[in-house]
């Protein structure tokens, strides 16, 4: 090849690089513009939340803009103590419920899963394909039935309804989710653990669990949302103000007799939502420390 | 050290048998390697022995104790796992003890099992390390380590080095034998690479569809295969196989071949196969008791030695090894000399015709 070929193929070369980087960038460009039109459209909401719990009463519905005339930081201490039971009361109510539930969830959940994924029993098949049945049956089905039995139990008006049946595997979105973790580890761990002494018990606690945080994290993540911000389960089995949590407390800002406080209503329901970030943000840091840790080869 | 005895030992998976009665002695102290092709049933003859998988029949026998309904653990042995399986959230040093700890042993009885076991094989500086922070040759040794602080009376080993690349292989294969010196305990390894079987064992015991087809030496396996099976296994390159028919003068015809005079002491009739190892087929040779004529249809310089792949004027093709100096080519005419004293003889059913004894 000559010099003048090569200085000429070379040109080319450079010519088809800054093309190519000038693609990219417009590409790029697009994409970000895309995504945040999209992020805003999504986000708008929840920043109209805010804006409306800081802004007086009369220019809630009245002004769309995000950025309140006036700062009304009262809304929240008013909304705090406008009802008649004080807000303390009710986060406390939500925390207790939810935290158990999750707890239960996660722990009553895994068993299930461990014992559908690894153990040897008869009727398994049966058993799974009726735990999978159960996630096809809505909820509004089964409340009556399960009102009547919880009345039965004596448990109505208490949290029990709401927190025994998380301990007793009942969500089977969840199990089938660990499930599908469980099976991605090598059994060859359990085998060796088997080796090593353990039993089956030992196996989950000290082998499959640490390893299935991430499945773990996401399944806490989901129940305590899903939990936190239940309406329904607490409407039906709660009765007395003092035990009503934090949905049920919201509702009662909106009453259809008086003039509803929109102010300290959104306000509450900006705080209602804090938690739920937390825990996510939290959670989702163990979900990437348990991704990173199950590289097992 | 102790002897490990399987009778009868079968195997069905929902009725399909794939380990069809087995009886096999594997004696104190012995390294014994169980091979065979994919399939054949090795691994689940050894996860057998572990109490990884339930026994359908027969009795398994450690010492002189019958295994059959004790758990894993109760068997006082150790396995290394083809995938190492570490646990991959512990520390090695915590993969090492974890065994331990389950045992209720006492700490400093855990911590010096630990660090003589590192020192053995080497691992000391990586205690502190998680599995995922080492390299495929150190986490085998840290699953050998995690076996061997057990000291259990028996080692079993399912393909431990197959996920290693070539050159470590061969490292781990000398630090495993090494090893086995030392310690002198029994030991049990499935493979399906012939030559780790052929360099590691005290005996070979070749497995085919759930079959024991031959135990024995390695020697005595490459040299006095019971069966074609074993014949064309144990070898590697593969042994020739040359079909033939011995006529009524007791010489066996190989056909657009020639004649060939039978070794003395062996008497058969009817249709035989002749099995020849590369290395006794000499090309150029003039002194063999048949000559095979040929053209070299490829070649593989290994450096010491080289593997000519010769077509036959029947059409079938032949390897042959000769020194790494020799002067083939591809498509020059060869001529292959072998020995009646070389061959192997099987009968029309696979099976090894033997000498009469004198």
């Amino acid at each position: 090849m000559t010099d003048a070929t090569l200085s000429n193929t070379s040109a080319l070369a450079s010519q088809y690089r800054t093309l190519k980087l000038r693609r990219a960038r417009r590409a790029g460009l697009l994409k970000h513009i895309f995504l945040i039109i999209t992020s805003l459209i999504m986000i708008y909401p929840l920043l109209w939340m805010l804006s409306s719990s800081l802004k007086p009463e009369n220019q809630i519905f009245g002004d769309l803009s995000l950025w309140p005339a006036t700062f009304e930081w009262e809304n929240y201490w008013q909304g705090w103590n406008a009802l008649p039971v004080s807000f303390t009361t009710f986060f406390w109510n939500s925390t207790v419920v939810t935290v158990l539930s999750v707890i239960g969830n996660v722990i009553s959940c895994s068993f299930a899963a461990y014992a559908f994924a690894r153990l040897e029993f008869s009727g398994k098949t049966i058993w799974f394909a009726l735990m999978m049945m159960t996630l096809m049956i809505p909820y509004h089905v089964v409340l009556i039935p399960q009102y009547l039995l919880f009345l039965q139990l004596g448990w109505v008006d208490t949290y029990l309804p709401l927190i025994v049946p998380r301990f007793l595997a009942g969500d089977a979105f969840f199990i089938f989710l660990m499930i599908q973790f469980f099976r991605q580890l090598p059994r060859e761990l359990d085998e060796a653990a088997m080796i090593d002494g353990c039993s089956p018990f030992k196996i989950y606690w000290a082998i499959i669990m640490p390893l299935s945080l991430p499945a773990m994290a996401t399944a806490a993540i989901f129940s305590f949302i899903w939990t936190w911000e239940d309406f329904l389960g607490p409407l039906v089995y709660l009765n007395d103000m003092k035990d009503y949590t934090v949905p049920l407390a919201l509702r009662m800002f909106v009453s259809q007799d008086s003039v509803s406080q929109y102010g300290p209503m959104f306000a509450m329901s900006i705080l209602s939502i804090l938690p739920i970030i937390l825990f996510f943000v939290v959670f989702q840091r163990l979900i990437i420390r348990g991704i990173a840790m199950s590289g097992l080869k | 050290m102790v002897s490990v005895t399987l009778n009868e030992v079968r195997k069905a998976y929902a009725g399909h048998p794939v380990i069809h009665g087995i009886d096999l002695e594997i004696r104190s102290g012995e390294f014994l390697v169980l091979v065979g092709p994919s399939g054949c049933g090795k691994s689940t003859l050894l996860r057998m022995i572990a109490g990884l998988e339930e026994i359908t029949d027969g009795t398994i026998a450690i010492g002189d104790r019958i295994v059959n309904d004790l758990s894993a653990s109760q068997r006082n042995l150790s396995m290394v796992f083809q995938s190492y399986a570490l646990y991959p959230h512990m520390s090695v040093r915590k993969n090492l003890a974890f065994g331990l700890g389950n045992l209720r042993m006492a700490r400093p009885e855990i911590e010096r099992r630990v660090a003589e076991a590192a020192r053995i094989l080497q691992i000391e500086e990586l205690l502190e390390r998680k599995p995922r922070q080492l390299s495929g040759g150190q986490k085998q040794r840290v699953a050998i380590g995690r076996a061997i602080v057990r000291e259990p009376q028996l080692f079993l080993f399912d393909e431990p080095l197959s996920n290693l690349d070539a050159e470590l292989r061969v490292q781990m294969r000398v630090e495993l034998a090494s090893l086995y010196n030392r310690l002198g305990t029994t030991m049990i390894y499935v493979t399906h690479d012939q030559t780790e079987a052929m360099t590691m064992a005290t005996r070979i015991a070749v497995l085919n569809k759930g079959r024991l087809e031959q135990v024995g030496t390695p020697f005595e396996l490459y040299n006095h295969p019971r069966n074609l099976f074993v014949a064309s296994f144990i070898g590697s390159p593969k042994m020739n196989l040359l079909q033939a028919e011995v006529g009524a003068d007791g010489r066996a015809e190989l056909a657009g071949l020639g004649h060939l005079t039978l070794p003395a002491g062996i008497t058969t009739r009817g249709k035989i196969t002749l099995g020849v190892r590369p290395e006794h087929l000499v090309p150029g040779g003039s002194d063999g008791d048949l000559e095979l004529p040929g053209k070299v249809s490829l070649v593989e310089y290994l450096g010491s030695e080289v593997f000519l792949y010769v077509l036959l004027s029947t059409g079938q093709t032949v390897l042959a090894q000769a020194p790494g100096n020799a002067p083939f080519r591809k498509d020059d005419p060869i001529t292959l000399a072998l020995r009646s004293d070389d061959i192997h003889l099987f009968d029309a059913a696979g099976l090894r015709l033997e000498r009469a004894q004198a």
